[in-house]
């Protein structure tokens, strides 16, 4: 540190600028691919939804001559195909609530509010930013895992189905959709709680156990309430097809998009009037 | 090129932050001029930090109001330019390089990339830039800091407890940094618990406890008021010129032979005294306090968390 004795004289900075939201943005950015993690969650996030899938498939086909006909009527290829969705929507929630919760846990946000002080272009951008970055990922994704899923059974003369059959574009598409929300969703809810802890806990409250709860009610109350949970709702998105007791892809998905709003909105009101 | 001064100020007026049913920020008013390097002073736990916070916007106050260079800090369309802070706080992401941590926060302002690298070689931060801050040292990350609040060029600089965890030569080379942001024109506010620090960089002084404002003057109005008038006699006639100055408001220590401390008097009024009764002196000097004596002298009813061997010795003495 030689500089340090040295007389100081401290450089002017010649044009100033003023904070914009595509600034912003662009600084969400930067913090974003600077981090280890985000690259590790991306990246575990990636591999689970492309080789779940892959997996699935070779195992299926390797076992297949050996497999019942009730096995063989619960396997579908649409599944196989988007069996890395559910997984991969952990890494994505997982990063999205650490996207946020870090800066907390860090004390980043101070430095990041005190750039920033109307504080709402920064949610505005992390959480644009988080749903383009992790749709530009996962489309790809679940892409890849359909024909390379399709191609793996294809071999075996088993499971095929066509991408232009009636729900199945939707259907896998739909997977990266979903997977956007969940991330988005996760996003708004680590904003709220501001705890890496608390809110991985919640999502995953949210998200795989009360779903399952559900199951004590009585039916008519389940299959009532069940349907409107985010879960189930989401899950329209990337599902060929719909019993009677859940909602429509559209309305599903809506719903699902409605929630994220709601914690968007609940994030954003706290952001600007807590105390950072 | 010395910055305008127009509007360039901290302004606060009554400003009071309640945490729960604690106040941590009591009614408080000042303003802290450009061009000198004024100096918040105050025990720990005294409200200093909180008091910046809330010039940062990062808390809102309770009551009261505070504003910067004209405006509160969260209407100003390019905060950076107006105030650059070093927060006392962890405020750095520990998984991120000093580098694009300084990178992340220029962009928010559209400061160029010439500019972070400026600023690392400011601090002297070059040869670490590219580690990962949760790296670094306290004293590199009070440098770390320094480059975020100068990344901005800003009118105010304010830096809470910036000399903690630094090196000697860092120290020195913090004291020359304020005096240096003060010529250039700047508003330059530093907090510090440290009496002694703030004597030899600030020109002016803020002085808080409990979170009320206590004091609000010039480094020597501070010593001035705060040693009082006290004089240091040598004469071989201590005990006739004991009898002499002692009075309702004077007081007279000795512990040494020949050697008074005249507590209430000038030292103009002792060479009087003395002179109207023929009394030889030997020497005859005003005593200043010191500003460490000073401070402990103001702020000693303001201590939120006093030492145990403080509390025993102040039971002692009543």
């Amino acid at each position: 540190m030689s500089s340090a004795t040295a007389v100081v004289s401290i450089p002017r900075l010649p044009a100033s600028g003023r904070v914009t939201q595509a600034r912003v943005v662009l600084s969400e950015w930067t913090k974003f691919v600077s981090l280890r993690s985000t690259r590790w969650s991306l990246g575990v996030g990636l591999l689970l939804t492309i080789a779940f899938p892959l997996i699935f498939a070779a195992v299926t086909a390797t076992h297949w001559a050996h497999m019942s006909a009730h096995d063989r009527a619960d396997r579908h290829p649409l599944d196989i195909a988007l069996a890395g969705v559910n997984v991969g929507q952990l890494a994505i929630a997982v990063l999205g609530v650490l996207m946020i919760t870090g800066e907390y846990s860090t004390g980043m946000i101070r430095s990041t509010l005190i750039a920033v002080p109307r504080r709402l272009p920064v949610l505005w951008a992390k959480l644009g930013l988080y749903a383009v970055v992790s749709l530009v990922l996962m489309l790809p994704a679940v892409l890849i895992s359909f024909f390379a899923s399709q191609s793996i059974l294809a071999g075996h003369h088993i499971l095929q189905i066509s991408f232009g059959a009636p729900g199945v574009a939707r259907s896998v598409i739909g997977g990266a959709l979903y997977v956007v929300l969940v991330g988005v969703f996760a996003l708004a809810i680590g904003s709220i709680l501001r705890n890496t802890a608390g809110g991985i806990a919640t999502f995953a409250g949210i998200f795989f156990v009360i779903p399952p709860l559900m199951n004590v009610l009585p039916t008519s109350w389940n299959n009532a309430i069940s349907k409107y949970l985010p879960s189930e709702a989401g899950r329209q998105l990337f599902s060929l097809h719909h019993g009677a007791h859940s909602l429509s892809p559209l309305w599903g998905g809506l719903l699902m998009l409605g929630y994220c709003v709601a914690a968007i909105a609940v994030a954003a009101v706290l952001l600007v009037r807590r105390d950072a | 090129m010395v910055l305008s001064m127009i509007g360039r100020m901290i302004e606060a007026m009554n400003l009071t932050k309640d945490y729960g049913e604690k106040r941590a920020v009591n009614e408080v008013s000042f303003s802290v001029r450009p061009g000198i390097v004024t100096g918040f002073l105050g025990p720990n736990g005294s409200g200093k930090s909180t008091t910046m916070r809330l010039i940062l916007g990062l808390d809102a106050p309770s009551s009261g109001d505070v504003r910067v260079n004209g405006k509160h800090y969260r209407e100003h369309v390019a905060p950076l330019h107006e105030v650059g802070a070093l927060l006392e706080a962890r405020s750095v992401h520990t998984g991120r390089s000093a580098y694009n941590h300084l990178l992340a926060l220029a962009q928010t302002h559209g400061i160029p990339r010439s500019r972070v690298d400026e600023m690392i070689d400011l601090v002297g931060l070059r040869e670490v830039a590219r580690k990962r801050a949760g790296q670094f040292s306290l004293g590199m990350g009070q440098r770390l800091g320094i480059a975020a609040a100068l990344l901005g060029d800003p009118a105010t600089v304010m830096l809470d407890e910036p000399v903690n965890g630094l090196d000697p030569e860092g120290v020195h080379w913090i004291r020359n940094l304020l005096k240096q942001l003060a010529r250039d024109g700047r508003t330059v506010f530093v907090s510090s618990h440290l009496m002694s620090e703030m004597a030899l960089t600030a020109d002016h002084l803020i002085v808080i406890g409990r979170g009320r404002l206590i004091a609000d003057l010039s480094v020597e109005e501070f010593v001035r008021k705060a040693s009082g008038e006290r004089v240091l006699v040598r004469t071989p006639q201590a005990t006739r010129l004991r009898e002499l100055v002692l009075g309702p408001d004077v007081s007279v220590v000795s512990d040494e032979a020949g050697v008074l401390e005249v507590q209430g008097l000038t030292s103009r009024g002792v060479g009087e005294i003395a002179a109207a009764n023929g009394i030889v002196l030997y020497e005859l000097v005003p005593v200043q306090a010191s500003l460490e004596e000073a401070f402990m002298e103001l702020t000693r009813d303001d201590v939120e968390f006093k030492s145990i061997e403080t509390q025993q010795r102040e039971e002692l003495a009543a």
